[in-house]
């Protein structure tokens, strides 16, 4: 039962809901960070490792402070420090404990605090899956199966289209397109595609 | 540079969705409809302006090291304002805006400016700042959700998320000149849908990034030309008087 609960979560959130095509969140490192498949890479494994940790705070911090003492309105507040300071925090960690692991996720850990996905999946988290009535464990299990699989689409769509890119900038596109319009024509174009998966569920 | 170059710079010459691509995420997901796309563009201004002068007051007492997460919370509580104050008098536009309301603390252009332009200047100024940034923050928006609506329905409605009358009204609409000939002619019916879904988006501010890219390419040419022209009749009047000058010595060598 707990593994259907987690297949459809990771399925809808990497898929169907795909972070970068339907919803609109990572556009900056999307278009900025996809230059290089390398590149890439290390950013969507940095997103994904963040995104596991905060969200899996954030609904704690919700559903166990802000509303038992009655003030989930100050929850924007709440996240955006929550969240700066443990990409401070896992920054720290990773650079005392694994020197390999800073040298490949290391300068893409500041960038992660402006990053909107990590705020907006914490948000919908409390908009989409938070209940008065819901169980504090089952909730925060659905929570974070929802940021493993939105970690995964981010990662899946920033590597396919930064291979993408990888041929654009050899191939002859007209001057007026060059650089972003194009790639934004292509990614329009992806999410035809992925459009296409909406129903599966 | 004066205030109104400082008010004015956010507009065309320094736009933020479409010369420094700043704040794309709500650029490509509130811009479904015109008036999503006013509405999201009026809360920012109201953030921008507000968080810069907060940031321009207080900059003095900020320690250099710990800006960036102070910024945050002085943006962050200006965005639980909007948000409490859209919820209230405003409960169609917070439906519609969602999950992008809370992201207004992450848009990268409000926290750019509090960094670049209001931890760096005086009170008034960061305010103008503020101000002609928001709104040519909210001109790019606009300008998006108008071509969206309107490829997507054939007109552009006015009243449906903002509250401000009874009933929507039409402001500009194919209908009203099909309509002399044919009146039972819906546009919306044929209407090109994909515009209102994700993909459109994308496609959308494509096409308007390539027509601005476009025209500066025109412009750098003609630049490039009417340099290369200057140069061209530099090098002949140089020449000219150099030609003049072999002619004297050669005269003054005859004598």
């Amino acid at each position: 039962m707990s593994f259907t609960i987690f297949a459809t979560a990771i399925i809808s959130a990497m898929l169907i809901n795909n972070v970068i095509l339907s919803q609109f969140l990572g556009i900056c490192p999307f278009l900025g960070v996809s230059k290089k498949s390398s590149a890439a890479i290390g950013m969507s494994a940095a997103v994904l490792f963040v995104m596991v940790i905060s969200s899996a705070v954030t609904y704690t911090l919700y559903d166990l402070v802000l509303y038992q003492y009655g003030i989930p309105y100050i929850s924007t507040i709440a996240f955006i420090l929550v969240i700066a300071s443990l990409v401070q925090f896992v920054e720290m960690f990773i650079k005392k404990t694994s020197k390999s692991l800073y040298k490949s996720l290391g300068i893409y850990l500041p960038l992660i605090t402006t990053n909107c996905a990590i705020l907006g999946v914490s948000e919908g988290n409390i908009t989409n899956i938070w209940t008065e009535t819901m169980p504090y464990w089952e909730g925060l299990f659905i929570a974070v199966s929802t940021a493993v699989g939105t970690g995964l689409g981010f990662g899946l769509i920033i590597f396919a289209f930064s291979s993408i890119r990888e041929k654009l900038d050899a191939s002859n596109v007209p001057a007026a397109w060059k650089g972003v319009p194009i790639s934004l024509v292509v990614a329009g174009i992806m999410s035809l595609a992925f459009l296409g998966l909406a129903g599966i569920i | 540079m004066t205030k109104k170059e400082n008010f004015l710079k956010g507009f065309f010459k320094e736009n933020p969705i479409f010369v420094f691509l700043l704040g794309m995420c709500p650029a490509l997901a509130v811009t479904t409809t015109f008036e999503t796309s006013l509405g999201m563009g009026l809360l920012v201004v109201f953030v921008l302006t507000s968080s810069n002068i907060v940031v321009s007051l207080v900059k003095k007492w900020i320690p250099h090291d710990v800006r960036t997460p102070s910024y945050i919370v002085i943006i962050a509580t200006f965005v639980t304002v909007v948000k409490m104050l859209t919820e209230a008098y405003a409960i169609d536009l917070y439906d519609a805006l969602g999950v992008f309301l809370p992201l207004i603390v992450v848009n990268c252009l409000i926290l750019g400016r509090a960094e670049a332009f209001a931890s760096k200047n005086k009170v008034i100024d960061s305010a103008i700042d503020g101000l002609g940034m928001g709104l040519g923050f909210t001109l790019g928006l606009v300008f998006i959700g108008i071509l969206r609506e309107f490829l997507a329905t054939g007109g552009i409605m006015f009243g449906v998320y903002l509250p401000i009358g009874e009933a929507p009204i039409t402001l500009v609409s194919l209908d009203m000149i099909i309509n002399l000939f044919n009146a039972n002619f819906h546009i919306s019916d044929y209407g090109i849908k994909v515009f209102t879904l994700a993909p459109g988006a994308f496609i959308a501010l494509g096409i308007i990034l390539a027509v601005f890219q476009f025209k500066k390419s025109r412009v750098d040419r003609k630049l490039a030309i009417a340099k290369m022209e200057m140069i061209a009749e530099k090098k002949r009047i140089a020449l000219e008087k150099k030609k003049l000058a072999a002619l004297k010595l050669a005269k003054a060598g005859g004598k």
